[in-house]
């Protein structure tokens, strides 16, 4: 009796595991047909040309094709993705995707090719990455990472960044920012540069209040501003009851 | 020896004359008329002075302890406060404990006499002079000369006549590329999307002219000069037009139908070059493309370059337009 039961368990589980991970499956690619395709393509083919897509949006956007796991984490864990307009820029946006649903979707986008997986960085110098974002990072994050302009977008600071979305970024180079290879920063180097974004979100502000944390130099030209205008009013107020 | 019985005797004399009058005088008569005592006001400002002492001290103090939290904030108030307080406390004063007093007096009235004889000793005064107009030629040249000394100094901001050697760089047709490295350049390695430094294979990096940029587009988008690119491989002087600083970004679209072409854009002061186009400026304030070098890939497959830059590297100066690149 006991060796029946056994059997049937065995028989029951090795039936139903595979329909669960279709089950899985499918919902990934239904989450993806509702809110990707109109811009990607039913299969992640990408649309070329604007063509009318759901919702009334105007979709066009690039193939997904062999992009992986890295690509599909960054952009929904950022809340890049979904993006209303096409033309707009993505930028961090409350997610909207339960973890679940973004799994699904994970999964769903990295079976469409091959691609690679999500990294994983590991503890790097701070000093070092310093360097290495002075000189790959800070033309447009500037220097302490606080983001800033480039001509025809936005250039989002990194306060928010959590340290797998940076090392995905460097790789994937999102919207206007140019990509780098293994050869142009290498993984250990990639491990710096991270250790420095986040030391960058919490900085030792030398300087009392930290405006941009630039160091002292910001506050105390404030702080002769502000002094400037009140030594003018004082001027003025005392010209006038000299005049009165 | 002598030095320290003097200064001996001279501190007795001293303390055994403390607490005697002087020789009493005759009392002068007042310029200002006596004023009223204020108390209260001189109370005020012996509490502001006092206070402007603590503030003193505090700063002091703080200065001393230097472990509290914000101590740049309470450095900055400590030492405001006494400077506000020491200021309120002669504000205090010149309103109420000094003697005040309105006086008026007229303004001299203008004599056109006395004019005319300041202008009569001036003239009166050149008589000795003999060639008036020559002395006032050499004055006037003399300081015209101390004024262009001056000046001349300012023919150091920028090259004026011996601009030939801004012209000259390291590049010739071909040189090798090296990255940061020293090692060449393979067209294989250079991927879309990314960029790289490259320098002159065995020149000096520092100069202006050696530090190039170099990416990697789809061939059919290169518009302008498409032979100067080997396999959709161009590049560029890193130095950007307008104030000489490195361009050290690339904007690479992910998707180029929705986003801005690729460019390259100096962080200085966004300058903009379009590098499917000749380095033309597609924003921002350089007056003119970013310099080209033309590449080619020889038979190990390492980039190199075919010629010199297509216009003068750097910053512009004086004339910039008037000459082409050499080698």
């Amino acid at each position: 009796m006991r060796a029946v039961v056994k059997l049937l368990t065995v028989l029951v589980l090795v039936l139903l595991v595979p329909s669960a991970a279709a089950a899985k499956d499918r919902r990934g690619a239904a989450l993806f047909a509702a809110n990707c395709s109109s811009c990607h393509g039913l299969n992640g083919q990408g649309v070329p040309t604007s063509t009318p897509g759901a919702n009334g949006v105007d979709g066009q956007g690039p193939p997904l094709r062999g992009v992986g796991a890295r690509a599909a984490d960054f952009y929904l864990r950022t809340g890049y993705m979904p993006l209303a307009n096409p033309h707009d820029q993505p930028s961090r946006k409350h997610v909207v995707f339960t973890e679940q649903e973004i799994r699904s979707l994970i999964r769903y986008v990295a079976s469409l090719g091959n691609g690679p997986p999500i990294p994983t960085p590991r503890p790097g110098s701070i000093s070092a990455g310093r360097q290495l974002f002075t000189d790959h990072c800070a033309g447009c994050h500037q220097a302490i990472a606080q983001g800033g302009y480039v001509t025809g977008a936005r250039v989002p600071p990194l306060t928010d960044a959590t340290d797998r979305q940076i090392a995905e970024a460097v790789r994937i180079g999102p919207y206007l920012m140019p990509r780098f290879s293994t050869k142009a920063i290498t993984p250990a180097q990639l491990n710096d540069i991270v250790a420095y974004v986040d030391y960058a979100k919490h900085p030792d502000d030398r300087g009392g209040w930290a405006i941009g944390h630039l160091g002292p130099w910001p506050e105390g030209a404030v702080t002769w501003l502000l002094a400037a205008a009140a030594l003018v009013g004082i001027c003025t107020l005392l010209g006038r009851r000299l005049r009165a | 020896m002598t030095r320290l019985r003097d200064w001996l005797i001279a501190a007795i004399v001293l303390a055994s004359g403390r607490g005697k009058h002087p020789m009493t005088r005759a009392p002068k008569p007042r310029i200002v008329a006596a004023g009223e005592p204020d108390r209260r006001a001189e109370n005020v400002v012996l509490i502001l002075f006092l206070l402007a002492t603590v503030a003193g001290a505090a700063f002091i103090v703080v200065y001393a302890l230097d472990r509290l939290s914000h101590q740049t904030q309470w450095l900055g108030l400590a030492i405001g406060s006494a400077f506000a307080l020491l200021a309120l406390a002669s504000t205090v004063i010149a309103h109420h404990l000094v003697v005040t007093e309105e006086i008026v007096e007229p303004y001299p009235r203008e004599s056109p006499d006395a004019q005319e004889e300041i202008e009569q000793i001036v003239a009166e005064s050149g008589s000795r002079f003999t060639r008036k107009r020559l002395v006032t030629v050499a004055g006037a040249g003399a300081l015209g000369t101390l004024g262009a000394a001056l000046l001349v100094p300012a023919a150091s901001l920028g090259p004026l006549l011996h601009t030939g050697g801004l012209y000259r760089t390291a590049w010739r047709r071909g040189r090798r590329l090296v990255d940061e490295g020293g090692q060449p350049l393979a067209a294989d390695a250079i991927e879309e999307g990314t960029f790289y430094t490259a320098y002159p294979e065995g020149a000096d990096r520092e100069l202006v002219g050696s530090p190039i940029v170099v990416v990697r587009l789809p061939p059919a988008e290169i518009r302008d000069r498409k032979d100067w690119a080997a396999r959709g491989i161009v590049a560029y002087s890193k130095i950007c037009t307008h104030a000489g600083c490195a361009v050290a970004l690339y904007r690479k679209p992910t998707f180029a139908p929705t986003q801005p072409r690729p460019a390259l854009v100096c962080p200085c002061h966004y300058s903009t070059f379009d590098p499917a186009a000749g380095g033309a400026v597609l924003f921002g304030p350089a007056g003119r493309p970013l310099p080209q070098l033309p590449l080619e890939v020889d038979g190990a497959g390492h980039l190199r370059a075919a010629g010199t830059f297509s216009g003068p590297v750097g910053p512009s100066w004086w004339g910039v337009r008037m000459g082409k690149a050499r080698s």
